[in-house]
């Protein structure tokens, strides 16, 4: 794996200047590694992990379960695809089980996801039931713990 | 009525000097918004997979004593480690003791040989237990001076020149705090057949073992002859990031680990089972987490190196440990001033290197165990108080 990405990953900053510091490269260096990321869809872009209770309050999100029909050529590519391209999807996954398509979705209320749902998920040919789950609170975001409690911990500044 | 508590006070303890790392910390305390360098543990928290081992068997009730020399499982699973890490296979039955982390097993196994008078030769700078240890058990301690020029690694000539009859053990820390000094195979071959030569016993620290950056990590224990005359210590605080729950294990001949034993049972009884509990999930499950953290170290370690260089602070790559060592020869400074006075100044905070002992003067001890943003900030102010010194040398000049 790419030093640049290994550092990002380790949630460095992705700022050329301090990942070029870091790995002691020079600036343009780092640069040309992240476009090459980019342009060979490594890298496919930038968000940053928030508390979604501070910064989207009243946002709702939901995880959706969905059963559609495999398709004779391209089994199950197409549909997933339909359904990945709604702005409301965050992540789409083709999975293993008693259900084929995990989709993470996101809306300003409860009555947008609902309809997002009903109006447009089920009724896309193809669809055979979908089986709706709300978040509630969450407890952990890409890695970072919401409540870490172990920061309380005060550990000497020398010791031996 | 007046009483003279210092008459209580032993003498060999009176006599002890307080360790320069306690004067230091004491400065620092009053700094709180100083970047330390100065901390000589791990900056991650143990894994969760550990803690959590160690809430369970909380919850189960294991809150009990256990064997003296710690659970029949954690001794195998010690058993299976070290052969697997170290090379030469212990019997858990009568070849492994768990203790109160290294700093126990150091302080049991002194005792355990030394009579009053006995030598031990123990290189230096080093961990700044080692004297003292030797002292308190009433051995006298003999340090053998490693050198910047040789990135303070293992020098077996040294130990040969150095030792005088009375001589009865090695005492060993490779990978070294606070140098990161290593010691190849054909250095430890040597000393290795000194030892033989001479009839020493080996104590060997080798708790920074798993944190060997470049080459393999050689256990003296491993090489022939050695097993049978070497005391191999070893813990979980720095490799598995489980400093505060203070465990750790001797391995050794039998014989020794009895006697071991003997003072660990009178003035310790056991370590503490859930550190114990602990201890078998971390050997178990997690060689993962201590290879993700070695590899944090390991890239860390090539940036404040190479930052230091760049100050003008001659530092060498330490092979071992998560400790840079550069030289501060040429700020003028002697290592204490260089100290108090980058805190007060520029507000980091890195350890003198004498507090290591006579033989780290001139040098500081800086911990990569932080943060990169830490470690980018610091190495920056060193840099800007480095160019301080320059100019005011210059203006002194004139």
């Amino acid at each position: 794996m790419s030093d640049v990405l290994t550092l990002l990953l380790e949630g460095a900053k992705p700022c050329a200047d301090h990942l070029a510091n870091i790995l002691g490269k020079e600036k343009a260096e780092v640069e040309a590694e992240l476009r090459r990321l980019e342009e060979d869809k490594s890298l496919l872009g930038w968000l940053p992990v928030f508390n979604p209770e501070k910064v989207e309050e009243g946002r709702v999100r939901a995880v959706i379960e969905v059963k559609i029909s495999p398709e004779r050529e391209g089994g199950f590519d197409r549909l997933a695809m339909r359904i990945a391209r709604f702005e409301e999807v965050e992540s789409c996954y083709l999975m293993s089980g008693g259900y084929d398509l995990l989709v993470f979705v996101t809306g300003k209320n409860l009555r947008k996801v609902a309809a997002f749902v009903s109006e447009r998920l089920a009724t896309i040919e193809g669809v055979l039931s979908t089986s709706t789950h709300f978040l509630l609170r969450p407890y952990k975001e890409q890695r970072h713990l919401l409540v870490d409690e172990t920061e309380a911990v005060d550990k000497p500044a020398v010791s031996p | 009525m007046n009483v003279d508590h210092e008459s209580f006070v032993a003498s060999h303890v009176k006599d002890l000097p307080r360790s320069g790392i306690r004067d230091f910390f004491a400065v620092v305390s009053e700094m709180p918004q100083a970047i330390s360098l100065g901390i000589g543990e791990p900056d991650f928290v143990t894994p969760w997979h550990v803690r959590e081992a160690a809430i369970f068997a909380l919850e189960k009730g294991r809150t009990s004593y256990t064997d003296n020399r710690g659970l029949l499982r954690l001794r195998r699973e010690i058993s299976k480690y070290v052969s697997d890490f170290f090379g030469p296979e212990y019997d858990p039955a009568s070849e492994i003791l768990a203790t109160v982390g290294v700093s126990e097993a150091i302080d049991v196994a002194l005792r355990a040989i030394l009579n009053p008078g006995d030598k031990v030769l123990y290189h230096e700078p080093c961990y700044v237990s080692y004297a003292p240890s030797v002292t308190l058990a009433l051995g006298e301690a003999i340090p053998v001076g490693t050198k910047p020029e040789n990135e303070f690694a293992l020098d077996p000539a040294a130990f040969e020149a150095a030792w005088e009859p009375g001589c009865k053990a090695l005492l060993l820390n490779f990978p070294t705090n606070p140098t990161g000094g290593t010691a190849d195979r054909e250095k430890l071959e040597r000393l290795a057949r000194f030892a033989i030569d001479k009839n020493l016993l080996v104590i060997s620290d080798e708790i920074y073992g798993e944190l060997t950056y470049e080459g393999e990590h050689v256990g003296i224990a491993s090489l022939p002859g050695m097993k049978e005359r070497t005391l191999l210590l070893h813990g979980f605080s720095k490799a598995f990031a489980m400093t505060g729950f203070r465990i750790g294990y001797a391995c050794g001949p039998a014989v020794l680990i009895e006697a071991m034993m003997k003072i660990h049972q009178y003035c310790m009884m056991c370590a503490p089972i859930l550190s114990q509990e602990a201890a078998i999930e971390a050997l178990v499950n997690g060689s993962d987490e201590v290879a993700r953290m070695k590899e944090q170290y390991h890239r860390r370690r090539d940036f404040i190196v190479r930052r230091f260089n760049e100050i003008g602070l001659s530092c060498h790559s330490p092979r071992g440990s998560f400790y840079a060592f550069p030289s501060i020869l040429a700020t003028g400074l002697s290592d204490i001033d260089f100290a108090h006075r980058l805190l007060r100044e520029a507000e980091v905070a890195v350890v003198p290197g004498t507090a290591f002992g006579e033989h780290g003067a001139n040098h500081v001890r800086a911990s990569f165990s932080t943060s990169y943003e830490n470690l980018v900030e610091a190495t920056d102010r060193i840099a800007r108080f480095r160019d301080n010194i320059v100019i005011e040398d210059a203006a002194a000049a004139v």
